[in-house]
């Protein structure tokens, strides 16, 4: 680790006032920035620590959707989702460990995007709105490419909302170290349209499964995805897992999110 | 008296108190006035020609005191290879210099070229940044085959990277190729045994300091054997003469290999320390773990079992390449030679065995022993053969084997692979497995299974290993330079209380509870006045360290050896006080009496009229009451096992769950069976870990890919099932006195071909013609086979 300053502010204003210097950056949980810094691969000078911000915490519903506060811990969804928003709530639940979902927050992991979390796949499948100090972007243009967003310079996510759907699940096929998404699937059923959303398969980061949505939105049943193929091409190969075996994965935790689906 | 705490009291261990309540105090807890920080800095290319290190710009960062490069060790010795192992030709092994600092050219990833000694860990870190190491970088060699191959040697100065090509038994070979072109039923499985790295929970760390008004050194280090890395640093690396070295290893927080050897930063932090007369310390983070920890395994073999119609074994015959790394670690040599090859015949009356390992070169982390060192390959190999050949014949797994063990009446048994076993009885632990792990409940399990839609398979295997490391005239016969007895003192101090001091170290092992227990039956007092004094040269007599599950076997006999000698001579004392003839003395329950009389002085009055020798026959005994024994034993012990466990397979993904595991052991007697237990849970952790989940893996260029525990993945709670353990079938060691065998690396030598076996068993179950598969099964490979095999 370098050494570096930390601002603690307490409301939004200051914090995009503070993250306007341009060596400055935004502290959420931490959990994925301290782990970069302290391998020296990072070198701010200003963290500006976004978990002092009350503006930022908890959620509320509102018209069918659940907003959630950007600065809100992981743990926190898990309990109080869970009556709400019960596929988010279980997959909050399964973020890494307790110490992980103590400190680790929402907008972080969704302004990281790292193309093997979780949240992402929620956001995305779900057709969710990011909110952020300046606008608000719809979750199918804000997630472009691994580690990849629409977020400009010092902008900050301050909340997350969340359609709710009739019927969602996440299904989630473990990396065994990292315990991450080998492949995670989202699947959310509204009234009119399904919604599939794909993480930690794809060079490209999060994305949708369109032709399981048409197949799902006709038939929402795994058997509806018989037919289908996932091409491998773009999709992850590492050594954890081929290209080939994500693209097989896909199509098994998709189904599986189906059946689990409520 | 001792009864609630002798020998086969399953006491809680006493050192927990202080693990669990933060109190322990391991090297890094350490801090001394003045201490100063070192930081290595590493090569990142796994080969490299080191052209220039300018250390103009780092020198002068803020508070930087030292730095040192490879030219500064030329003229000091090398870290040497304990074991020499001769080619089947008789040319002796390859053995290039390992320095201090790399010198010349960089070897692998992590390799130290230079080191920064600064007034804090940040200013050296800092600086370390900025030495300017111009190295050129070279291809890699990773590959085995490539590296015997090739022309590009991780060493040039040898000119190959074969290290050594051992034939065992050299003079077996011809008659065992013979017995293989004639056999009935010849089985061949190519296998690779998975590079593991050891992640002791406490990463290394080593203080460094010096004294210039004595000139007496002392390091401060994370180690499983202080005297031998004193020996190593006095002896060979640095020669500081060995009065002048005090080698202190505090608690260590877990080694399972990885710390008994000498490492560059020990005798680093020792000489920044003698130039700079400052207490020097440096903690390795988890990266430098990772990087540079001697990892264990990394065999690559080619085994052949034949049979004849029977299915009675002919022939074990293997050839394993057995990567190195890229310099010789202190034991790298033994391991896949002494230790793996005389294990070859497993608990089989086989009558032929042969065995060729050749050692490579790499440019890799170093590999050496690590939990089990070369019996865990040495029971894959052969344990995976056999279920395999059982399959092709269409032969029960189980029963196989038990048609060709050695039966109880067989010993001692002159084993086909050098060794002689001196007790067992393999029959009785398939027995016992059976029975504690419900086998005949497998049906029904199987078919719950099925009916969930998953695959259900029952894997069996049997082990035998070598260990209580030792005897000094048979290790020195094969190979070894250095001997392997250890040794105790027992202190009774003038108040009655004890302190042991032994050789052996305890890095989880429960050393501070067993041994009191050995004491405390033998003198029939209370196990609580005894304390276990380990880790210090400075303190204790001698000792070769704890590793290859040596420690009770070993020194345990030691302490058994020098409390005799305490009894003989407290009886002596005895005698004297209540003036009979020490003939007459009777010592039972901590009290010695005259036969026949109620006469009688307690242990603690014996004790206390020691130390004050009023009226006391000077002529005939010397005051005090304290005893040394060194103890070598006649052979190497040989613990045994029958293993079994259950997985299921989820065929869709290809994930394997362990449902049910059970180790049957012949551990000889046990002392404490609690500790026992608590050794082979950890054994079995590990060997699920090695069967399933951890993988070490470097990309063409040299790059350790799994870094981190981001791709390094280490089993968690959830990844094993409940243990069913067993110890009740225990034949005691007919050669040590307290009859001990000894239990710290079993489970991890057993645990793993039986994890495999019953993969294998499963996917079979399910219609599909896969024979084997490669360590780690994760998903993703089970799924590729599975997939190849429809
Ligand atoms: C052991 C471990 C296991 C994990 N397992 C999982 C898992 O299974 N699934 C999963 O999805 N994640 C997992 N994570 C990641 C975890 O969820 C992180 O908490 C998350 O990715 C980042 O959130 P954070 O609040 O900690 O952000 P930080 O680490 O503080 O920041 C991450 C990045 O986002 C920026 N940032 C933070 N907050 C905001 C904001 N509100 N607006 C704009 N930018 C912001 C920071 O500047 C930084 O660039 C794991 C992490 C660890 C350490």
């Amino acid at each position: 680790m370098y050494a570096f300053d930390i601002e603690r502010p307490a409301t939004v204003a200051d914090a995009v006032a503070a993250l306007s210097n341009e060596d400055a950056q935004a502290l959420g949980g931490g959990q994925t920035l301290i782990p970069t810094l302290k391998a020296r691969l990072a070198s701010p000078e200003k963290l500006i620590s976004l978990s002092g911000i009350s503006e930022m915490q908890g959620m509320s519903s509102e018209g069918g959707a659940l907003r959630i506060g950007g600065g809100t811990i992981h743990a926190t969804v898990a309990t109080e989702a869970a009556a709400i928003y019960p596929a988010l709530a279980a997959l909050a639940s399964h973020i890494g460990d307790p110490a992980v979902r103590n400190r680790g927050t929402i907008g972080g992991s969704i302004a990281n995007n790292d193309p093997a979390a979780c949240y992402p796949a929620a956001a995305l499948a779900s057709g969710a709105t990011i909110v952020t100090n300046s606008r608000e972007i719809a979750a199918d243009d804000y997630f472009q490419g691994m580690f990849t967003t629409a977020l400009d310079e010092g902008e900050i996510v301050t909340a997350v909302s969340f359609p709710i759907p009739e019927k969602a699940h996440y299904e989630k096929f473990v990396q065994p170290a990292s315990r991450f998404a080998l492949v995670g699937v989202y699947v959310a059923k509204f009234a009119d349209v399904v919604r599939v959303a794909v993480t930690g398969a794809s060079n490209e980061g999060v994305h949708r499964w369109t032709a399981a949505e048409e197949a799902l939105s006709a038939n929402f049943s795994a058997d509806a995805l018989a037919d289908l193929t996932v091409s491998a091409d773009d999709l992850i190969n590492d050594l954890h897992g081929s290209a080939e075996y994500r693209a097989h994965l896909v199509k098994v935790m998709t189904g599986r999110a189906v059946s689990k689906a409520k | 008296m001792p009864k609630d705490g002798g020998i086969g009291a399953a006491t809680t261990r006493r050192e927990d108190v202080r693990f669990l309540t933060g109190t322990g105090r391991y090297t890094d807890d350490i801090q001394t006035h003045a201490e100063c920080a070192a930081i290595f800095a590493r090569s990142t290319v796994a080969n490299g020609i080191i052209k220039s290190i300018d250390t103009t710009a780092a020198a002068a960062m803020p508070g930087v005191l030292a730095i040192f490069t490879g030219e500064d060790f030329v003229e000091v010795g090398g870290n040497p290879a304990g074991w020499l192992i001769n080619s089947r030709d008789g040319e002796p092994m390859k053995e290039p210099k390992r320095p201090v600092l790399a010198h010349g050219k960089v070897r692998h990833v992590g390799d130290a070229y230079a080191a920064v000694i600064a007034e804090t860990v940040q200013q050296a870190r800092d600086a370390a940044e900025m030495i300017e190491a111009d190295i050129e970088e070279l291809p890699a060699v990773v590959n085995m085959k490539d590296a015997l191959a090739g022309d590009n040697f991780v060493h040039d100065e040898i000119g190959t990277n074969q290290c050594f090509d051992w034939g065992w038994i050299e003079d077996n070979r011809a008659a065992t190729d013979e017995a293989i072109k004639n056999a009935h039923h010849v089985t061949t499985l190519e296998l690779v045994n998975n590079r593991l790295v050891p992640n002791a929970m406490e990463p290394r760390c080593s203080i460094g300091s010096y004294h210039p008004g004595t000139g007496d050194y002392t390091l401060h280090t994370t180690s499983q054997n202080p005297h031998l890395t004193r020996l190593l640093i006095s002896a060979f690396v640095m020669g500081i003469p060995e009065n002048k070295l005090t080698v202190i290893a505090p608690d260590v927080g877990g080694g399972f290999g990885s710390k008994i050897y000498h490492y560059g930063e020990e005798a680093l932090v020792l000489a920044a320390a003698k130039k700079l007369g400052r207490t020097v310390k440096w903690t390795a983070d988890r990266s430098e773990a990772f990087l540079t920890d001697a990892h264990g395994r990394d065999h690559v073999t080619k085994i052949e079992l034949a049979m004849d119609k029977d299915g009675n074994f002919l022939a074990f015959r293997t050839e394993t390449h057995a990567n190195v790394g890229a310099y010789l670690s202190n034991f790298a040599t033994a391991t896949p030679t002494f230790l793996h090859g005389t294990l070859m015949a497993g608990n089989y009356t086989v009558p032929l065995v042969y065995v060729n390992v050749k050692a490579v070169f790499t440019n890799t982390a170093p590999v050496d022993a690590y939990r089990g060192a070369g019996r865990p390959e040495a029971t894959y190999s052969l344990e995976r053969v056999i279920d395999m050949a059982a399959r092709e014949i269409g032969r029960d797994p189980t029963d196989l084997r038990r048609q060709n063990f050695i039966k109880p009446d067989q010993y001692p048994y002159a084993s086909a692979a050098g060794l002689e076993y001196d007790s067992g009885n393999y029959d009785a632990l398939m027995d016992k497995m059976e029975e504690v792990s419900d086998k005949a409940g497998f049906a029904a399990r199987r078919a719950e299974s099925e009916a969930k839609g998953l695959l259900r398979g029952f894997g069996v295997n049997a082990y035998i290993e070598a260990c209580g490391i030792a005897p000094s005239n048979l290790v020195g016969i094969l190979g070894s330079r250095v001997g392997l007895y250890d040794a105790a003192t027992v202190r009774v101090n003038a108040t009655g209380n004890l302190s042991v001091m032994v050789g052996a170290h305890s890095h989880g092992q429960g050393h501070e509870t067993v041994f009191p227990q050995v004491v405390a039956e033998m003198l029939g007092i209370d196990p609580m006045s005894i304390e276990i004094v380990h880790g210090d040269t400075s303190k204790i007599p001698f000792g070769m360290g704890t590793y290859g599950s040596r420690s009770l076997a070993v020194c345990g006999s030691a302490v058994v050896r020098a409390t005799e000698k305490i009894i003989n001579k407290a009886k002596k004392i005895a005698a004297h006080m209540l003036e009979a003839a020490e003939a007459d003395i009777d010592f039972t329950d901590g009290e010695f009496s005259v036969a026949g009389t109620d006469k009688k002085v307690s242990f603690g009055e014996v004790a206390l009229k020691a130390y004050i020798p009023h009226n006391f026959p000077l002529e005939d005994i010397e005051p005090g009451l304290e005893e040394t024994a060194f103890y070598d034993p006649a052979n190497f012990t040989y613990p045994s096992g029958a293993y079994c466990c259950e997985v299921e397979i989820d065929p869709e993904t290809g994930k394997v769950r362990v449902d049910r595991m059970t180790a049957v052991d012949d551990f000889g007697n046990v002392i404490n069976p609690m500790v026992v237990t608590g050794q082979v849970h950890g054994g079995l952790g590990q060997g699920i870990g090695q069967a399933l989940l951890e993988n070490t893996t470097y990309d063409e260029n040299g790059q350790l890919l799994s870094a981190s525990y981001m791709d390094y993945a280490m089993p968690r709670a959830d990844d094993v099932p409940y243990y069913i353990v067993d110890h009740s079938q225990g034949n005691a060691c007919t050669h040590n006195p307290l009859g001990v065998k000894g239990c710290g690396e079993a489970g991890a030598i057993g645990s793993p071909p039986t994890v495999v076996n019953a993969v294998i068993d499963a996917i079979q179950s399910g219609g599909m013609n896969v024979t084997h598969i490669d360590m780690p099964v994760s998903p993703h490979r089970v799924w590729a086979a599975m997939n190849n095999a429809k």
